[in-house]
């Protein structure tokens, strides 16, 4: 048990802390920790940002160094994060392509597959998006009903996707899809790559009680993929489907998490303002959300360290996005109580306009965050079912 | 970076686990927290001579092991998990740590021999009547110059405070109040004046004395009046090791739930198919999974005696405190009527964690502690 750098550790953290001395200025520096990989908050820049991460390996930073990472350890990947989230630099918008969709690939993917997404996730060519949710599989997701029948060469997709987060910035989509009509549940699902820019699929955006839209649904009237374009086996996608939940579940978040410290030192900050840091209840609540956000930073460690000693994800990974989802949403009630009359009032825009001051996205976009990626219910029973071993629900 | 014990390290908790199951199965801490003195002493001497579980963390230059503070959690939690009836929190994790942290280098070859050897059994005597855990609970006065000091007054809350052979009491100089003018002071379990009462503590498995001191003489511990610092320290450490403690205890309600969740049917199934029941059960294992990564990060920080010490110490007292006590609450809640009764273990798991959180301060003090702490 040791927690400080080791000196090759502590060589990669410089390099780090230097790349961004010369990088993180002018518009970049502006923009700061604001949004999430699920946002559009400055979008223009942060892909401009994105692609200097990119072309510098920093994205792409943990796959192997044969297709253009730097094959970093764990250890590496949580300098790397703590770093960035110290300096406030931009929220990530590669977290489809990149965090989830590129751990998979690398896992199920063939050769030919690897080599075609892998370079264009890196340059920020092709973004990807998420297909799963369907308006009747939500929590059930196993119930999908988007069709892909094989046609010649390629797939032929119809149905409709919903929650799909970035669709409409997305040139492709990971997508669960039933490819043996005769099944249901988890048998005969396949997961496809598809093309977004084409007549067969229509992207319509969801609004949100934020006023934003950066959900959105998906509509599939005989959209086309190549028949190659199938990550693992045809019929055998739910196992693939279902790593990527473990990858979304386990260490795609953590650089989100990582970004959390500033968000409560911001919280901190209006209480100050607000002259609400005398209150003792207030201080009981700012005191308690700092502790959550370092024990998730321990957490992770812990997570990540049972990952390279054993091989395996420890129990502590399967409480990581039920943990942090539910300590955002806390953070986000803790700061309008800290805001006072002031978080009755949204920016100043006209009327058909809605605008979040930063503190109310926080609490306005973290009810979707105990939602999305599995509900907080769905990782209770996987807590109870998969990690306790308790009996599953009769189904 | 490195968040997992060594392979000597889980060793070490394998012994220990070993010995605790054979030596404090639940039919002897039943036996032992019906007895005045609360600890068996051929188990404590096993203690020291199987395992050297008394000199563990102490210096060898005093009879010690030199192991740090992440092998003394280890032990800690093992403890924890089985409510192990023996005055090694007062002894080891209070005392010796407070002679470790105030005590000149000759006190210290003088005191810690014979706690590593299991020969003494050792108490810190810090709080009073007043039930405060900061330096304004401390008013007890101590006069005298040089060597030779007298303590007048009343310690509440001594943890093994009647059964210890040496009592390290923390006292003030006249006149002074606040972080000012504290000090140590060493005394014997027999000296005059000194008047030891067995308190009925509602966790019986942790015996607490009251003790009245009327003109008792005793040897000041490193400088008069200068305490302070050593006591915070020594507050956080044992903060550390009460946190670790308490880890092992959750777990242990946590496996009691999710056993009894499995086997115990209604309604033509296993309670644990139910969500009510398996939602319960998912909310334990989170916090006792992040209360073992508050837990160890702090033992570390212990270890390291680093400026981190402060603050994570007060993390996860506040964190852990309240995890062992939901976890122990639902407990009882998910064995229904049985784990209401006298007869099942619930109960004493319990009352050592609502024991435990109010022990060294509750959460709440430890979050206004930690807000201080990290400034705000």
């Amino acid at each position: 048990m040791d927690f400080r750098d080791s000196p090759a550790e502590a060589a990669f953290r410089d390099e780090i802390r230097t790349w961004l001395d010369e990088h993180l200025t002018g518009e970049f520096a502006a923009v700061g920790g604001q949004g999430g990989p699920a946002d559009e908050t400055s979008w223009d820049i942060r892909v401009e940002w994105e692609k200097l991460l990119g072309k510098d390996r920093w994205l792409g930073l943990a796959w192997p160094t044969e297709y253009g990472g730097r094959g970093a350890s764990f250890a590496e990947q949580v300098i790397f994060n703590e770093e960035y989230a110290t300096r406030s630099a931009p929220a990530r918008i590669s977290f489809f392509g990149e965090g989830l969709f590129a751990p998979t690939l690398l896992a199920y993917g063939t050769e030919d597959q690897k080599r075609r997404f892998l370079p264009k996730i890196q340059s920020v060519e092709e973004l990807w998006c998420q297909g799963y949710s369907e308006p009747d599989a939500g929590s059930d997701l196993a119930n999908v009903q988007t069709r892909g029948v094989l046609d010649g060469g390629q797939w032929v997709i119809d149905g409709q996707k919903v929650w799909t987060t970035l669709a409409h910035r997305a040139q492709w989509c990971f997508c669960v899809t039933r490819t043996d009509p005769a099944t249901s549940g988890h048998a005969g699902l396949s997961y496809l790559l598809i093309p977004m820019d084409q007549p067969g699929v229509e992207v319509r955006p969801l609004r949100q009680m934020t006023g934003t839209a950066e959900f959105n649904e998906v509509f599939f009237s005989d959209a086309r993929t190549d028949a190659s374009n199938v990550l693992g086996d045809v019929n055998e996608g739910w196992r693939v489907a279902m790593a990527t939940l473990g990858f979304e579940r386990g260490t795609a978040f953590l650089s989100q998490q990582l970004g959390f410290q500033s968000e409560l030192a911001a919280v901190i900050e209006a209480a100050r303002a607000s002259r609400t840091l005398d209150d003792p209840l207030v201080r009981q609540e700012l005191a308690d959300s700092y502790i959550g956000v370092q024990i998730m930073r321990f957490n992770g460690m812990r997570m990540l360290t049972s990952r390279v000693t054993r091989g395996v994800l420890g129990p502590e990974s399967s409480i990581g996005k039920l943990y942090w989802s539910t300590w955002h949403r806390t953070l986000g009630e803790r700061a309008m109580r800290v805001l006072g009359p002031a978080a009755m009032l949204v920016e100043d825009h006209p009327p058909d306009e809605y605008v979040l001051t930063e503190l109310e996205r926080i609490f306005m976009f973290s009810r979707s965050e105990t939602i999305y990626a599995g509900s907080s219910e769905i990782q209770r029973n996987i807590i109870g079912e998969r990690v306790l071993g308790l009996p599953r629900e009769p189904r | 970076m490195n968040f997992a014990f060594s392979d000597e390290q889980e060793q070490l908790r394998e012994a220990v686990r070993r010995f605790m199951d054979t030596k404090s199965p639940e039919s002897e801490v039943r036996r032992l927290m019906d007895t005045t003195e609360g600890y068996d002493p051929a188990v404590w001497a096993q203690m020291a001579q199987e395992l050297g579980l008394q000199s563990l963390h102490l210096p060898e230059s005093c009879g010690g092991q030199g192991f740090t503070f992440v092998e003394l959690g280890i032990v800690l939690e093992e403890m924890g998990r089985v409510l192990l009836c023996a005055p090694y929190f007062s002894t080891v994790c209070l005392a010796a740590n407070a002679i470790m942290n105030a005590g000149t280098s000759a006190q210290q070859q003088a005191l810690l021999p014979g706690i590593a050897s299991g020969e003494t059994i050792a108490a810190l005597a810090f709080t009073e009547p007043n039930g405060r855990w900061d330096a304004s609970g401390i008013t007890m006065e101590a006069k005298g110059s040089g060597d030779a000091w007298t303590l007048s007054g009343t310690k509440m809350f001594v943890i093994d405070g009647h059964t210890a052979a040496t009592i390290v009491v923390a006292a003030r100089q006249a006149g002074t109040s606040g972080e000012d003018g504290i000090g140590f002071f060493v005394v014997d379990g027999d000296a005059p004046g000194l008047t030891r009462a067995p308190l009925a503590t509602m966790d019986q498995t942790r015996k607490q004395a009251r003790l009245d001191f009327d003109g008792v003489q005793a040897t000041p511990l490193g400088e008069p009046g200068q305490g302070w610092a050593a006591l915070s320290k020594t507050l956080d450490q044992a903060a550390v090791c009460l946190a670790n403690e308490m880890v092992g205890g959750a777990q242990r309600v946590l496996d009691m739930s999710v056993e009894y969740a499995k086997v115990r049917v209604q309604f033509g199934r296993p309670i644990g198919s139910f969500q009510a029941i398996k939602h319960k059960c998912a909310d334990m294992l989170l916090e006792v999974e992040s209360s073992k990564s508050a837990a160890y990060y702090a033992a570390w920080a212990a270890a390291e005696d680093n400026e981190e010490l402060p603050v994570v110490a007060s993390l996860a007292k506040a964190y852990c405190s309240d995890a062992y006590f939901h976890a122990a609450a639902e407990n009882i809640q998910i064995h229904g009527g049985i784990g209401f009764t006298w007869e099942h273990p619930a109960h004493l798991y319990f009352k050592r964690a609502k024991s435990s959180e109010i022990l060294l301060g509750d959460a709440t003090y430890h979050r206004e502690l930690l807000a201080q702490r990290i400034g705000i």
